[in-house]
């Protein structure tokens, strides 16, 4: 049952990472390998500002959501906008390179050590249901994760704006003649892809670790939920990780002579069985 | 390549083509100028050879067949473990045993790989090849019996070439024997690249749906390529460990998928020589960073990655570009028209 649990708790935050790859791979077609490395700089962020500042725990959550935002922007505005039309290498070979890049900053900022967190009081302990004890800290991703997926599953999908981003996703020749500010919808598209990276990335140093390597360690795993659970799907992308989140758990428990072989294979058999994903539609 | 009869007497343009220009020839007199220019440096022209056959084995199916893999390590791993444990459990130490040894069985992989690979397209063709090597690269992790996981293979020992030529600690014999099976492998590369099947191979990455009607069998081709490409991969696997007589988990890194396809990109893709210089260009760039740089290599490789795409990947602009173009024009001896 434990298991369980801790396995729904990494599934959310794994949800809450990559949900913002949702967003950029799965709506707007970029292959940007580079997420992880969003989610790496909020989760820097948040221990700067906790550890050397003091900074309460929420609001370095928020700087951290923030700054990977920010970063998101001015990415979005340098570089990868040149990169909308273009083929799937240079996609690929440019997130790498953002990868490396943004590993070797790391390092160079703050070595190659992992970097420890000291989670607030509050989220700290334990606590004693009748038939389980949960920590407070995984039920804190659970209850995030889901404010997440529902936020996002609105926004996508009943506001304007998401109309408007699927309209410029889809035909941006005919949105931009409806007077859909389409740059405009893929800045901001962008920025929130890269935040919730950040935001993952910062409230999931406890669970994840954090150092240099992490955008290359978690890389994989992040595509892993956005391909199983299909392009642009939000509940595909919240069912892949949870299911993704007990598989990994369950498995490193019980079978630990196997690792994360299992979520490779389950990741190679899902996109041989249903290449479009669980919930994805099929690519037109 | 056997077993492909061209229904049509083969054009102009392919016969004839097959005839080596002075400027291949002067190509191939590098490897010969680096063992007099740099005799303290052969481990590390041996290394470039090698990359430089890992390279041209991803120029197969990237630049001729226009699929594109991200784990093509997986296969210069197979290769390499391959290689490594024939000398280490069945005391087999013949190298060139081992290389076929390590062809065969990367054949094997990239034989059951391919319809995975067919499989899909685009994103999920990608994420495939990713996932096979991540397969690999864990389950060589955690098989630590066998490949000794992360501390790796040691104690790869080889009997001397041909029983004459033994691996001396100057890396000599091991510099020859890799450019002679670079060589090797390049003129046959060459030669498939040049026949009707190489033809065809072209016609499916620019029109995969037109050659169908042209009565070339898509999927069999690639798959076919994909293996052949799998087998290159497995060699260069086996160069290495038998080079360094050790086998390290980081054959199978997802660092080497990654660099490797730079590394084609910076040559450029298609033309075979692309993956050789390419090679060479981006292994004297590490080197010297590494050495300038060893805490910050990574962040400059990252950004010759970037701009790669930025500034040489459309047109003439981009220092790359324009130095690939000029080796081209002098090697070639011809404008690169792509």
């Amino acid at each position: 049952m434990t298991i369980l649990f801790d396995g729904i708790a990494s599934g959310m935050l794994l949800f809450l990472i990559s949900s913002g790859l949702s967003v950029t791979l799965g709506l707007m077609g970029i292959i940007n390998l580079a997420h992880g490395a969003f989610a790496m700089l909020g989760g820097y962020v948040c221990v700067v500002a906790l550890d050397r500042y003091g900074i309460p725990f929420p609001v370095a959550v928020l700087m951290a959501t923030l700054s990977a935002a920010a970063a998101g922007v001015a990415l979005e505005r340098l570089v990868y906008r040149r990169l909308y039309g273009a083929g799937q290498l240079d996609q690929v070979l440019f997130s790498i390179g953002l990868i490396f890049v943004s590993m070797a900053l790391a390092r160079w900022l703050f070595g190659p050590q992992p970097q420890p967190i000291r989670l607030p009081g509050w989220l700290q302990g334990q606590v004693q249901l009748p038939w389980i004890e949960i920590g407070v800290y995984r039920a804190f991703l659970i209850v995030l994760g889901l404010v997440v997926a529902v936020t996002l599953h609105r926004a996508v999908g009943v506001t304007r704006f998401g109309a408007r981003l699927r309209a410029a996703v889809d035909r941006p020749a005919v949105a931009r003649g409806l007077g859909i500010d389409v740059d405009r919808v893929f800045v901001v598209a962008f920025a929130i892809g890269s935040a919730l990276a950040g935001l993952g990335g910062a409230v999931g140093v406890e669970l994840l670790g954090l150092d240099p390597s992490f955008p290359l360690r978690y890389l994989v795993y992040f595509l892993i939920v956005v391909v199983v659970g299909g392009s642009g799907s939000f509940e595909g992308s919240l069912v892949a990780s949870v299911l993704i989140g007990i598989f990994d758990v369950a498995g490193k428990y019980y079978v630990p002579q196997v690792g994360s072989f299992i979520i490779y294979t389950v990741m190679v058999v899902m996109l041989i069985v249903r290449p479009q994903g669980l919930f994805g539609r099929p690519s037109p | 390549m056997t077993g492909v009869v061209s229904p049509m007497a083969a054009p102009a343009a392919l016969r004839g083509a097959g005839a080596w220009k002075p400027a291949e020839l002067l190509f191939w007199t590098l490897p010969v100028i680096g063992w007099f220019a740099f005799p303290e440096n052969l481990p590390l022209l041996t290394q470039i050879a090698i990359t430089a056959l890992f390279a041209l084995s991803l120029d197969l199916v990237l630049g001729v067949a226009g699929m594109v893999t991200l784990g093509h390590a997986a296969f210069f791993g197979v290769g390499a473990y391959a290689a490594g444990m024939l000398p280490a459990y069945l005391g087999i130490g013949d190298p060139l045993l081992g290389l076929v040894a390590a062809a065969a069985a990367a054949a094997l992989a990239g034989a059951l790989t391919s319809p995975l690979m067919l499989r899909g397209s685009g994103l999920s063709q990608l994420m495939v090849s990713v996932g096979i090597n991540a397969m690999l690269y864990e389950a060589a992790n955690k098989a630590t019996e066998v490949t000794g996981g992360v501390d790796g293979l040691p104690g790869v020992e080889n009997t001397p070439l041909f029983g004459m030529w033994s691996f001396d600690l100057y890396g000599r014999t091991a510099y020859v024997y890799a450019v002679v099976v670079l060589l090797l492998l390049f003129w046959m590369a060459r030669r498939v690249v040049r026949s009707p099947f190489g033809v065809s191979l072209r016609g499916i990455r620019l029109n995969a749906a037109r050659m169908p009607a042209l009565g070339v069998p898509v999927n069999r081709r690639l798959a076919v390529v994909w293996t052949l490409a799998a087998a290159y991969a497995g060699v260069a696997g086996a160069l290495l460990t038998q080079t360094t007589q050790f086998v390290s988990i980081n054959v199978l890194g997802f660092d080497r998928s990654a660099e490797v396809l730079l590394i084609l990109i910076l040559g450029g893709a298609g033309h075979l020589y692309g993956a050789l210089v390419g090679a060479v260009a981006y292994m004297s760039i590490h080197h010297l960073l590494a050495d300038i740089d060893p805490e910050f290599w990574q962040f400059w490789i990252g950004l010759i990655f970037i701009v790669v795409v930025l500034f040489a990947r459309d047109g003439a602009l981009g220092a790359a570009a324009r130095i690939r173009d000029l080796i081209r024009n002098l090697i070639l001896g011809r404008g690169a028209s792509r």
